[in-house]
């Protein structure tokens, strides 16, 4: 065990997984040389080479086009996108050619691999570094996404990811790469399930399912309003697609209250898709209306501190509306 | 056109162009076939080869099924029988039969995939095979093993982002990936003009610093020696190459489209006078290698060939509704 970000924990784990196997490569743009815009590759080139660590040309659409090559030659590419903002020129390749080819070639050809990318915003990154881009790619069967929070579960979560026969989207917080530390474990030890949501802090009047940056946030908020004796049971999803249904549909019918607390715009963002699931399926159990905390329909997170702080959401607006909730 | 004795030179035995010639007569009897199929209802959609069989076949010939890799695009008919796939495959999927090879009947025909063929599935978006092909060549140049990947699509194609990024990336790290164009110089109405600046698709390979040849897509053993030529560079590991064939379209896009429409009539009716098999046929006689009596034979065999995967089609079972769900993920 060893103290560790989240962005050494991701960098720990493609070591770790290419170490172990000969077929796991790394891809994308600054990913060699400089190890990464946020160093998640550091130091992989020197120690694998510039094959396995490869810098690619600035063309993000070939860069999934070329990992998916890889894949159909039976290695385990790990591609990055060096911000998920950048993820849409390679859309199509992701969409139609990626998370498709195993069901239009009728289970004939698989696609391992995995897509990186740094996610959301608060780092004042402006419009084009600051996106959530989770809801385009959770309504892609086909697809897997993963959104951690903490090192261990990037960690574990992401050998996972470059493990699994399907492709993978996984999406990293940039917000909380350097944002704290925790003890992170070695090898198999470290892995975790795909699919597998944490339910990390327990309380009797609401649930509050969030995933990445806003786990952080809605535990401050959880804090706050535990002075005011307003227990919130708070769980992180840490994979949207598949998403653990069982979990939160556990934690609701004790609660009978939930919001689902998310960065990206509320207009169809995949809380909305939580949201609807819980609603048809414990209706019986709600004492209140399922509510979604998210950002606003504004097409991205502006630049300026003060735009950026209005777009996402804080723990006082969090506390808020779980407060509504509670009292409802 | 190339001369009998350039043919020769070329190395192809008799056998092996006959096969060719079988293929593209083949080719175009299940495109006749199919035409007849669609108009009586039977089936639904289908996209003609017609005009590029030779150009196809004659690739496909310069290179290794089995060993190489192919990425085709959906108008490749003669190209995957080349390959290997079988007239009665093809009728399966034009059928969007259950044992439809291909994709058991889930995509539109001409989406050809076989994994043990090498030949990589397609879709029926334009151009995503390109950069594809290029991670392919990535793979088959780390694993030195000597074969290739093989990717094709129209002139269309060129116009797509990803033409660009995929012979760059090759061109980048010396992939072994031969990008053959079947330049028939419409995409649907779009006429090349519109469609393409400068002096054509081949002229764009200088940008990115690898062999473009333009090539007549109907005299078989010029095809054949540009697609011999980037194959043996691409083994040599001397990187990629891009063919340009100028074919004809001599169908509509597709049978949902009437290139009568917006085509000059008697430009049509000149390109009819130029369908390529006919010039196959009279390169093969010229060097003995074919006669009327076995041409005869030959397409008469193949009438045959087509009548039995028609009815073997028509009496296959439909896919069962309760796979739809099927092969989402690895473990469905």
């Amino acid at each position: 065990m060893a103290e560790r970000t989240l962005v050494q924990a991701v960098r720990d784990a493609l070591a770790e997984e290419m170490e172990r196997d000969p077929r796991v490569c790394v891809l994308g743009e600054d990913v060699g040389l400089k190890g990464g815009v946020f160093k998640a590759t550091e130091g992989l080139q020197a120690r694998f080479g510039p094959e396995r660590v490869m810098d690619t040309p600035l063309a993000e659409s070939s860069i999934v086009a070329v990992a998916q090559g890889l894949a159909l030659e039976g290695y385990r590419p790990v591609a990055e996108i060096q911000f998920a903002d950048y993820s849409f020129p390679a859309f199509n390749q992701i969409v139609n050619e990626v998370a498709r080819i195993r069901y239009r070639s009728n289970g004939d050809f698989g696609c391992p691999l995995v897509i990186r990318a740094p996610t959301g915003g608060g780092v004042r990154g402006g419009l084009y570094h600051s996106q959530s881009v989770e809801a385009f790619y959770c309504h892609v069967p086909g697809l897997k996404v993963v959104l951690p929070s903490t090192p261990a579960d990037a960690k574990g979560l992401l050998k996972s990811a470059v493990r699994d026969p399907d492709p993978v989207i996984f999406l990293e917080p940039k917000k909380l790469y350097r944002a704290g530390r925790e003890e992170v474990a070695e090898g198999d030890g470290a892995l975790r399930r795909l699919g597998e949501a944490a339910l990390v802090r327990a309380g009797r009047d609401v649930t509050a399912i969030t995933y990445g940056y806003l786990r952080v946030v809605t535990l401050q908020a959880a804090a706050r309003l535990q002075e005011e004796a307003i227990e919130v049971e708070v769980v992180d999803l840490r994979t949207l697609r598949p998403w653990d249904v069982e979990t939160c549909l556990g934690s609701v019918r004790r609660t009978g209250r939930v919001a689902v607390v998310y960065e990206a715009n509320r207009t169809g963002g995949f809380g909305a898709e939580v949201a609807a699931e819980l609603a048809e399926r414990c209706f019986e159990s709600l004492d209140a209306p399922v509510t979604r905390l998210a950002g606003p329909d504004v097409p991205a997170m502006p630049f300026s501190p003060a735009l950026e702080q209005a777009f996402l959401p804080d723990a006082d607006r969090i506390a808020a509306g779980l407060r509504r909730l509670a009292r409802f | 056109m190339t001369t009998t004795a350039d043919a020769l030179a070329l190395g192809l035995s008799r056998d092996q162009a006959l096969a060719a010639y079988t293929t593209v007569c083949r080719a175009r009897a299940l495109d006749d076939r199919r035409f007849l199929l669609n108009r009586a209802g039977a089936i639904a959609f289908i996209i003609s080869p017609r005009g590029h069989e030779v150009a196809q076949a004659a690739a496909i010939a310069a290179l290794q099924p089995g060993r190489d890799r192919f990425c085709l695009y959906y108008r490749d008919f003669a190209a995957a029988l080349a390959c290997g796939f079988t007239s009665a495959e093809l009728m399966l999927s034009a059928f969007a039969r259950a044992d439809d090879p291909s994709s058991g009947g889930r995509q539109t025909p001409g989406n050809f995939g076989s994994r043990r063929r090498g030949v990589i599935i397609g879709s029926s978006t334009v151009g995503p095979q390109i950069p594809k092909a290029a991670g392919i060549g990535l793979g088959l140049k780390w694993k030195g093993e000597g074969a290739l990947c093989y990717v094709s699509f129209g002139e269309g194609a060129t116009s797509q982002g990803d033409f660009h990024e995929g012979l760059n990336f090759a061109a980048i790290h010396s992939c072994p990936v031969v990008f053959f164009c079947e330049n028939n110089h419409w995409a649907i109405s779009v006429p090349q003009p519109l469609q393409v600046a400068g002096a054509g698709v081949a002229a764009r390979a200088a940008a990115y610093g690898i062999p473009g040849v333009a090539v007549a897509g109907d005299d078989f053993f010029a095809v054949y020696r540009a697609v011999a030529e980037a194959a043996r560079r691409a083994r040599a590991g001397d990187g990629p190459s891009l063919i340009e064939a100028q074919v004809l379209r001599l169908q509509s896009h597709s049978t949902d489209d009437d290139q009568r429409s917006y085509r000059d009539p008697g430009e049509l009716a000149a390109e009819a006078e130029h369908d390529p098999i006919p010039v196959f046929q009279h390169q093969l006689e010229e060097l003995g290698w074919l006669s009327e009596a076995e041409d005869r034979r030959i397409r008469a065999a193949l009438e045959e060939e087509i009548d039995s995967a028609t009815a073997l089609a028509e009496a296959a079972p439909d896919p069962d509704p309760s796979t739809l769900s099927r092969h989402v993920y690895a473990d469905g």
